[in-house]
């Protein structure tokens, strides 16, 4: 009913809008009042007034750690100091790269406040800096996000405060031109602003920034690797990294968790060009906070992030192992290193997964069409089954089991298996003998077409009655053997009467 | 004292012995230099008039002869206003060098109000912006490399790097065609009108107030958006006070040359 008077009132206010009169009441503010209903009200309602208490230092953590929850039920305070640093870091095995950092690290230190906080922003460029920088947060509303607040020259710091008014995932990055280089180079990170009632809480929580690096050497090419301005202009990069090195989240760095917890990844994508395709191999998101806004998508495989934009997910552990974090734009993970590793530790589930059941020959595109197995299958079964459809049937049939060793031409391989084309071995022998050969297979020294062979043919009793009397009827009528047509109630008769071998199927 | 007075002495008498013209060269000039910044008033072109600039950056031994012939201009005795309260801190004391500081190796850590007072102590001012440019647009063979990928990947691989390990002595790379050495590659250096450049939040009515400071905007008000390298140096210099000192911000001077015209 309720949905129907919205529905009403959406018409109304059409019909409001078309002859421009005013009606008692107005229809912007009837569909005010169900939007409401819906959103947060975003940065209008952002604001719960001045901070309280204390002023708070923000606990500041290096990838992939995350500082704990906020905690608070009030606006505050929340002094943020963070430190620009120019340093060598490795980005791959033996290649080291010059990084430019929000905090030492990359991505930069992880900022978690709650809707509401009025922040208090130090930036410091470290003296060593060579050039200057400044922070873009995209949780800040005003021109330039902080920018031209914390333009600041090496040995110099810069002070700049918002009230954080929208909650969600919000990247930050240095925005002193050239822009790209300054984020090509690493200067990225994540800042949180919790909901007012905090996030569902989970078992553990993992910090991941996806990024794209640009040198002048080739991908793991020892030694240091100076940036490339070309490339990155040319959006090739020679690195796509989680957490800025190929290493951060593989081997001893590898996530840690435990079946039976809830994991949550807050994932960034800093760019500076790609778009990341988010995916864990392995495991369904949960939850998806796409984006990082307010709503979350369930049950989610992959997951797109723009550059400049970020995620939150959510995922229930089931089943112990290594998962993969890859960026599924895929070359990317396995050549240009977007690879990180989340160990699960715990009891194997075998219900949930059961591991390697089976290792069985796939025969791939040898099974031909089976469209004509389908067709004799249908006419014996109303009695209208034709020898031509048999041999059809029986073709197929011969292409997926049997060709493997007699070839697909019947000539087997010389001295290993013998032939079934024009073989004095098919013609000599009666249609039973050769359904008992098909039925339990053949062991031991035969002599075909002049030829010794002694090697070991496997029954084939898994193949039903009607499929083994195709199969004869095919080979029988091809290949000068002479033709012939093998009856299914022959075959049904004759495995009656044979002792299955143990363990074989049937 | 005593190693005080020997070493004035010996710089002295270098100074004495070195001629003119190793220490001034002179420019021809650009009748419509295309500079990176785009210029109002010339849009075709800046015009930059014959000029003599420094073959070299002021060393340490240049600026210590400096402040010992003008010792308002030695470390705590400068106010504040002039010079933040890093300026010279690397030196061991107001008028010694100490080990590790070689008074070959380009003076750094000096404010734009000390090097432009060193330069009128000469008789002689900061290069502008355009001047500078100009001359720094010159590798060995041309006079202008700037559209010279290499010559733009050379600078930027000397941008990437920290300033974290001690400077080399100045002049030992190549100098250009012009014969100046270390325009590019050894430290950044003041011009005389590195304020102009600079949109400080004190003048945010006059257009687009941050046109310098943040993300694309740079792009906006420059006439060759692909040449970062010059660029960078541009966003270096706006960054700075006046006052500001860094570890890798030097200088040198330029001399106008009477009744010259581009």
């Amino acid at each position: 009913m309720a949905n129907r008077k919205w529905v009403i009132a959406a018409i109304l206010a059409l019909a409001t809008t078309v002859t421009g009169c005013r009606s008692d009441t107005p229809p912007a503010a009837a569909a005010a009042h169900a939007n409401a209903v819906a959103d947060t009200g975003g940065s209008r309602k952002g604001d719960f007034g001045p901070p309280q208490g204390e002023p708070i230092e923000a606990i500041l953590t290096s990838p992939p750690e995350v500082p704990p929850p906020t905690g608070r039920d009030y606006p505050a305070k929340v002094i943020v100091n963070l430190e620009v640093v120019e340093k060598d870091m490795p980005i791959a095995e033996g290649v080291n790269y010059t990084f430019w950092t929000f905090g030492g690290t990359v991505p930069g230190s992880f900022i978690r406040v709650r809707q509401g906080d009025t922040v208090e922003f130090h930036l410091h460029n470290h003296p060593d800096s060579k050039m200057p920088h400044n922070i873009d947060l995209h949780g800040v509303t005003g021109p330039g996000g902080g920018a031209s607040s914390t333009f600041t020259a090496p040995g110099h710091s810069s002070q700049f405060t918002f009230k954080a008014l929208n909650q969600g995932l919000y990247v930050y990055h240095c925005a002193t031109a050239p822009v790209g280089m300054h984020v090509a180079n690493g200067m990225y990170g994540l800042i949180l602003v919790e909901p007012p009632e905090g996030l569902p809480p989970v078992d553990k929580e993992f910090y991941v920034m996806q990024g794209d690096f640009y040198t002048t050497t080739k991908y793991r090419e020892k030694g240091y690797a100076p940036f490339d301005m070309q490339r990155a202009i040319d959006e090739n990069a020679t690195y796509v990294l989680f957490n800025g090195a190929e290493t951060a989240l593989t081997g001893d760095n590898a996530l840690r968790a435990s079946v039976g917890e809830t994991v949550r990844l807050y994932v960034g994508n800093g760019g500076p060009n790609l778009v990341s395709s988010f995916h864990v191999i392995g495991e369904i998101f949960d939850k998806v906070w796409y984006e990082g806004g307010t709503r979350y998508q369930e049950n989610v495989q992959t997951t797109l992030i723009p550059a400049g934009g970020a995620m939150i997910a959510d995922f229930h552990l089931e089943v112990p192992g290594s998962y993969v974090l890859v960026d599924h734009s895929i070359f990317r993970a396995f050549n240009k290193g977007a690879l990180g590793i989340l160990t699960v530790d715990g009891p194997e589930n075998l219900a949930i997964y059961s591991g390697k059941e089976v290792d069985s020959v796939y025969l791939g595109d040898k099974v031909a069409s089976l469209a004509s197995v389908q067709t004799a299958a249908d006419s014996a079964a109303s009695g209208t089954l034709t020898l031509d459809e048999q041999i059809a049937a029986g073709k197929s049939l011969y292409t997926g089991t049997c060709s493997v060793c007699h070839q697909d031409n019947g000539a087997g391989l010389p001295g290993v298996f013998p032939p079934v084309a024009s073989s004095d071995w098919v013609k000599s022998h009666s249609h039973e003998e050769l359904i008992k050969v098909v039925l339990n297979g053949l062991t031991g020294p035969v002599k075909v077409n002049g030829e010794d062979y002694n090697s070991v043919m496997p029954p084939m009793s898994q193949l039903t009655d009607d499929e083994i009397a195709n199969i004869l009827t095919y080979v029988l009528n091809s290949w000068d053997n002479g033709g012939g047509q093998v009856q299914r109630d022959k075959v049904e008769q004759i495995r009656a009467s044979t002792p299955r071998a143990e363990g074989a199927a049937h | 004292m005593k190693t005080r007075t020997l070493l004035l002495s010996a710089l002295l008498s270098t100074s004495a012995l070195a001629a003119d013209a190793d220490i001034w060269i002179r420019l021809p000039g650009h009748a419509a230099f295309a500079s990176v910044l785009r210029w109002e008033d010339q849009a075709d072109g800046v015009k930059v008039a014959p000029f003599e600039l420094m073959r070299t950056p002021i060393s340490n031994g240049d600026f210590l002869r400096f402040v010992l012939h003008d010792p308002a201009w030695q470390r705590g005795r400068v106010p504040a206003v002039f010079a933040e309260s890093r300026y010279l801190e690397h030196w061991h004391g107001p008028v010694q060098l100490g080990p590790g500081v070689r008074g070959t190796q380009p003076v750094t850590r000096v404010s734009w109000f000390a090097a432009d007072a060193y330069c009128r102590a000469q008789g002689a001012r900061l290069p502008t912006w355009a001047e500078w440019e100009y001359a720094a647009a010159a590798d060995a063979e041309r006079e202008d490399a700037r559209s010279d990928p290499a010559w733009r990947e050379a600078i930027l691989a000397w941008y990437s790097r920290p300033s974290n390990t001690p400077l080399p002595d100045i002049a030992q790379g190549t100098a250009t065609v012009h014969g100046i050495h270390d325009l590019n590659g050894l430290v950044w250096e003041w011009v005389e009108d590195h304020a102009a450049m600079l949109v400080s939040a004190d003048n945010r009515e006059q257009g687009d107030p941050d046109v310098m400071q943040f993300c694309g905007a740079g792009a906006l008000s420059t006439d060759d958006r692909e040449n970062y390298a010059v660029l960078m140096r541009i966003a270096m210099l706006s960054s700075l006070q006046a006052a500001d000192v860094t570890g890798n911000l030097g200088f040198r001077c330029a001399r106008s040359i009477e009744g010259a015209r581009p």
